[in-house]
């Protein structure tokens, strides 16, 4: 008899599409997960769609329109785990720089009708509106953060996704650090770890694309910053990327802000 | 009058959200729509008061799938605002990381989104049942051109190493080593993967576009060229905005773009292939004109093999950068802001990437205009299946459908891309 395996979705929102596209990047492992699970539904890899229930659903993207607040729920109701991936399904992404603004003026810029675009004032993250069972981080996620939450989850496990700083990740690469060593502003010390800290890897100061960890201490990152020659404006601005709206980097960029 | 309409709510193996809706009207396609119906996420208007630095960055998150196109036309765009030219290992280098993207996409593209088409399966991890070898050597294949982007870019997706005026750090000669070996590997796939496309049953059908690529000089273009035609366009990306025009439609959130003097045009593998098919190394003319290829393809059915073509160039291509590189001086140039307005066309994948930005005299970006490959095909798309399903109309409507999906996917749309930037009007006519 068949084995009866769990069902996986992969649902998108607002996004640019490259955390779902990191599932197929786990080039040495996908036939494996495929074995393992049945794709239920992902419409960027095949046709053939499955009504659900789901075991699994992994969600990409955030909340941007009426329709969108409407559909996750249906989504929540047909899925007995939900995990939303990477920065705009778990901050509201880089898209979420219309929090700060007035989206109507936003429109304006961009659309010749604003007044027929649907569209929110904001992008919101999708635990905003629906109980997320897991987060993880990322513009784009790491796919071997991606490969460890699909085994946890088939294992029956917590997934093993270290919620402390990127600094620890340079200590483990041996890394110089960028600030010290050559005076590189770098947002390391206040952003979650998973990436392995490439950026300081490649003599670049962390640009926060992970969000904020557990517990940052931004302001006293910034006063470091200010010594680097950064102004309020660059803080504003180094803060606002793509997890402009999560809470630490949103409180600390206000305090920047005129 | 009978009329028919098939729809497809949701298309799936396509990056992004899109549909499709095609009325016939006895026996003959009225209209087609592609109907775009990704959320914007107004990238235009919050570029605005970003430092000039800040657009590789920003810009790679309009799009997952090619990230490198937009950072390569951003960083391009921006030199040319501030007079700024990298040639030399920098320049390799860049061409060497947009070879790495063409080889990643393609293969995408090639094995799992477009070739389940032509074998009759929902999607790649159905074909890998019966397919097993291939999957597995696509798989390998797209690693490989993934290898280099993560490489010289830091990660395959959203690279971090690229920046205005280079990278943050150049790669030492014999850290490339290892990726040649994979190279060499990946061109053998390569070249089987064009024999493997060639061989598919190909409806026999073709339409006269007007083609619009890069054209490099002497070389296959990735990121510098001028901005060429099949019928007589010659121009620089600074003269883009004379010839070019966007207008709106009511069934899609991405604007359609057009030569304002002739309307709709096709870009991407077959364009460049038409305009640039002599530039190609030795090996992939040869695998080409093996696959009955000739000089210009016509028929986007067979695009596929050219994007095979492509991937075999860029394994090639990426050989010789490596074979040749020298370590550069200096990872970046180093610039200074002023006020200026800067254009830059690319190869994405899929097709010409523009941008242009002005600059205020801080460096901050002023104003910000993006042009994705996709909202310039998607009338030569819509033109595609008026044309052609008219003869297609006595199949059953699953068959039919999948045709017409069939018709779309033959030119990778990225809807992601092509929402991100568009205007919206529509016209009630009340």
């Amino acid at each position: 008899m068949a084995r009866i395996r769990p069902k996986l979705a992969l649902w998108k929102f607002a996004s640019c599409d490259g955390c779902q596209l990191s599932l197929l990047d786990c080039e040495d492992e996908l036939l494996a997960i495929a074995g393992e699970v049945e794709i239920a539904y992902f419409l960027e890899a095949t046709r053939a769609t499955d009504e659900g229930p789901y075991d699994l659903s992994l969600v990409e993207g955030s909340v941007t329109t009426p329709h969108d607040a409407e559909r996750i729920k249906e989504i929540r109701k047909k899925s007995r785990l939900l995990m939303t991936i990477g920065a705009c399904a778990t901050s509201g992404g880089v898209q979420a720089l219309r929090n700060f603004a007035d989206v109507r003026e936003y429109a304006a810029i961009v659309y010749a009708r604003p007044d027929y675009i649907q569209t929110l004032a904001t992008s919101t993250p999708i635990a905003d509106h629906v109980k997320v069972d897991f987060e993880l981080r990322g513009c784009p996620i790491s796919t071997r953060q991606l490969v460890e939450v699909i085994s946890a989850f088939l294992a029956g496990r917590k997934p093993q996704t270290p919620p402390h700083s990127v600094c620890v990740e340079c200590k483990i690469a041996g890394n110089l650090c960028v600030m010290v060593g050559h005076g590189t502003p770098c947002l390391g010390p206040v952003t979650h770890a998973g990436c392995g800290a490439i950026c300081p890897s490649y003599n670049r100061g962390c640009y926060g694309c992970y969000g904020p960890m557990e517990t940052p201490n931004a302001p006293s990152l910034s006063a470091s910053l200010r010594k680097l020659g950064m102004d309020d404006d660059a803080l504003k601005r180094v803060y606002r990327t793509f997890n402009a709206n999560a809470d630490a980097f949103r409180k600390e960029s206000e305090r920047h802000d005129d | 009058m009978t009329i028919r309409t098939i729809k497809v709510d949701q298309l799936a193996r396509v990056e992004g959200e899109g549909a499709l809706k095609v009325v016939a009207r006895d026996g003959v396609v009225q209209s087609a729509e592609l109907n775009i119906f990704e959320p914007p996420r107004f990238f235009e208007a919050f570029l605005r008061d970003r430092m000039f630095t800040e657009a590789p960055d920003l810009t790679a998150r309009i799009c997952g799938i090619c990230p490198v196109a937009y950072q390569m036309s951003a960083v391009h765009a921006m030199e040319n605002a501030l007079g700024v030219a990298v040639d030399g290992p920098l320049r390799d280098l860049r061409r060497l990381i947009y070879c790495g993207e063409w080889i990643e996409s393609h293969t995408l593209h090639v094995h799992m989104l477009h070739a389940p088409d032509f074998l009759g399966y929902e999607g790649a991890i159905e074909m890998a049942r019966d397919h097993a070898d291939i999957v597995r050597r696509a798989l390998n294949l797209k690693k490989a051109g993934n290898s280099i982007i993560a490489l010289l870019g830091g990660r395959e997706i959203h690279p971090i190493n690229v920046r205005v005026g280079g990278f943050y750090r150049t790669p030492r000669k014999r850290e490339l080593q290892p990726l040649a070996e994979d190279l060499k590997r990946a061109r053998d796939w390569a070249l089987a993967t064009v024999r493997w496309t060639a061989g598919f049953d190909f409806p026999d059908i073709e339409r006269d576009y007007e083609f619009v690529a890069l054209r490099g000089d002497g070389e296959y273009p990735f990121s510098q060229g001028r901005i060429a035609s099949s019928r007589g366009l010659d121009i620089s990306a600074e003269e883009y905005d004379d010839y070019f025009e966007e207008t709106q439609v009511a069934h899609s959130t991405a604007l359609h773009a057009h030569l304002k003097t002739r309307g709709a045009y096709l870009t991407g593998p077959l364009a460049r292939y038409a305009l640039n098919s002599a530039s190609l190394s030795p090996l992939a003319r040869e695998a080409a004109q093996e696959a009955g290829l000739g000089t210009i393809c016509a028929n986007p059915f067979r695009s596929i093999i050219i994007r095979a073509v492509e991937v075999l160039y860029a394994c090639d291509e990426a050989l010789r950068i490596i074979e040749d590189y020298e370590e550069p001086e200096r990872p970046a140039i180093e610039i200074e802001p002023h006020a200026g307005t800067g254009y830059a066309a690319t190869e994405a994948p899929r097709g010409m990437l523009y941008h242009r930005y002005r600059l205020n005299p801080d460096g901050k970006i002023a104003d910000a205009r993006i042009v994705p490959p996709t909202s310039q095909n998607q009338p030569s798309i819509e033109e595609d299946l008026k044309t052609f399903a008219t003869a297609w109309l006595d199949l059953p409507d699953d068959a039919l459908r999948h045709r017409c999906e069939q018709t779309i996917r033959n030119h990778d749309p990225c809807i992601s891309c092509a929402t991100h930037f568009l205007r919206f009007e529509i016209d009630r006519g009340d």
